[in-house]
């Protein structure tokens, strides 16, 4: 049994699950037919709209520069957020109020404001008050924004996995005769930062995600606005959004996948102290919930 | 110091945000209990169909979803949710329709999560008392899954709070839109940021401290 709501059918609940199938695919497919006839109706079906996406054409001039960009983007956020994102993390848990109150602070506001906010001012920032080039302004706008966001979230990302060690750990450096730039350096960032692998896996899909949001508001010519440019050019709106779609499932899956495999090999390492953040705790922190956290309730 | 903004209708756009988490919020509780019924239901098919929308609708970018309801569902397929001429409530109902698609996938897996929560033994004592499917779900599982539900879905709804703001991307006049009009036409870039950023402070931090209170108050205690 896999649920808490149902036993093993019977014969009358397998007689009623069969209708229910049946029911449900019958709405399935009219929704299918509808789609289909639609399209075909509109001319989307034409072999000449799928065709580009056969050729090379199509993916050398407009994808796969888009997906590159997407993914530089992601990356340049991603590798100057982790860096910000520890100094911070590990700034909220000083025992020095003058450090944790600031840290908290600027953690929690930007976690708090849409990255789409934050991308635009950085865009007109830049634009006021910088000599950055017109052509990088977009990059330069959107990894700002994506960094300011994640490096928040990573940062709680971080502080959850320090908390998340076993008690004994800092005990155990401080008998030793550790100073506490050491137990955090030397003991406890290191298994925090295996901890946290998942997390900040997972948080990549975010990233990836969130990329698209340059390229509609700011024109930043990720693989959202490749699109764009590549359905004006051969007039295909449907087969190219399906096939960006396509490309971002995939990309995103892998990530997924990566992250849950990566949880499932900690989580059954033997060396490790049992603490590990999975793709379920991420998705809490990037709500930000302002004012303090709240866990499910279930063990209040 | 804050005359520059005269002649823009701050409150105004953010009604709109405001609005638009409303609506999508309520929309996909709806979608989003359906999906999660649809998930833990005995009939494989429905099960299979929840697994696959969370799966696909959560690894696509609500950006591409949004515009997609305006060049693909309105241009295409006609889907003009009774708008067709005008196109300030087109876009608007077009982007409460992607909020409430994207959305939904979250709402589905936080209430699958509490319905997970709830122990087994509960269910399996209920029909040993003669209790029948319906009854097990309604008057058993489900009030407590939605009380241990309520800080993750809270988290979803702060989130697409923020979320709203993509809405700008199709021209819904809301808040993101009228930031973007206001820093190209004033000088005043790093003040007007303060502006809009403070408007989601004000609008986030209640729904956090109100969702976090109420889900102690409400947990079910085990």
């Amino acid at each position: 049994m896999t649920s808490v709501l149902y036993d093993a059918p019977g014969p009358r609940a397998k007689r009623r699950n069969i209708i229910l199938s049946v029911v449900f695919f019958a709405l399935l497919a009219l929704l299918a037919w509808w789609i289909y006839k639609t399209m075909d109706d509109k001319g989307q079906l034409k072999w000449a709209l799928w065709e580009p996406f056969t050729e090379s054409e199509a993916w050398t001039t407009y994808l796969l520069p888009g997906l590159a960009n997407t993914l530089k983007a992601a990356a340049l956020s991603m590798v100057i957020a982790l860096p910000l994102g520890a100094i911070f993390g590990i700034a909220r848990l000083s025992d020095h109020r003058w450090v944790r109150i600031p840290a908290g602070a600027v953690v929690e506001f930007f976690r708090a404001i849409p990255v789409l906010l934050l991308m635009l001012f950085a865009n007109q920032f830049y634009s006021s008050y910088t000599d950055v080039s017109t052509d990088d302004r977009p990059l330069y706008a959107v990894v700002t924004g994506l960094v300011l966001y994640n490096a928040s979230v990573l940062a709680e990302i971080v502080k959850a996995g320090i908390l998340a060690l076993p008690k004994g750990q800092t005990e155990a450096a401080q008998a030793i005769g550790l100073r506490k730039g050491q137990t955090m350096t030397s003991v406890l960032l290191p298994q925090a930062v295996t901890a946290m692998l998942p997390a900040i896996v997972s948080q990549l899909v975010v990233i990836v995600k969130d990329t698209a949001l340059g390229g509609v508001m700011i024109g930043f010519t990720e693989l959202l606005n490749s699109r764009g440019t590549l359905a004006a050019f051969y007039a295909t709106v449907i087969p190219s959004f399906i096939v960006v779609a396509i490309i971002y499932i995939v990309l995103n899956f892998i990530l997924t996948s990566f992250a849950s495999w990566l949880e499932g090999r900690l989580r059954r390492s033997k060396r490790s102290t049992g603490a590990v953040l999975g793709a379920e705790d991420v998705e809490d922190l990037n709500a930000a919930e302002v004012g303090g956290s709240y866990g499910t309730g279930a063990s209040a | 110091m804050f005359d520059f903004l005269e002649g823009y209708d701050v409150l105004g756009a953010f009604w709109t945000t405001v609005q638009l988490t409303v609506l999508s919020a309520v929309g996909s509780l709806i979608w989003g209990t359906v999906l999660a019924a649809m998930r833990v239901s005995p009939v494989p098919l429905m099960r299979g169909f929840g697994t696959a929308y969370v799966n696909i609708v959560r690894n696509i970018p609500l950006t591409v979803i949004i515009v997609f309801t305006s060049l693909g569902l309105a241009d295409i397929f006609r889907v003009t949710l009774g708008a067709a001429d005008d196109f300030e409530a087109l876009s608007f109902r077009l982007s409460i329709l992607g909020f409430v698609a994207y959305t939904a996938a979250f709402v589905c897996e936080a209430i699958r999560s509490g319905i997970n929560t709830v122990p087994v033994g509960q269910a399996e004592a209920a029909r040993a008392i003669g209790l029948s499917f319906s009854q097990i779900l309604w008057l058993i599982v489900l009030p407590q899954a939605f009380r241990s539900v309520i800080g993750p879905l809270a988290n979803v709804l702060i989130a697409l709070t923020k979320n709203t703001t993509v809405a700008a991307s199709i021209g819904v006049a809301e808040a993101a839109l009228l930031m973007k009009e206001m820093i190209e036409n004033e000088a005043q870039v790093v003040l007007i940021g303060v502006v809009f950023a403070f408007g989601f402070v004000v609008l986030t931090m209640p729904t956090g401290l109100f969702f976090g209170w109420l889900s102690k108050r409400l947990a079910v205690k085990r």
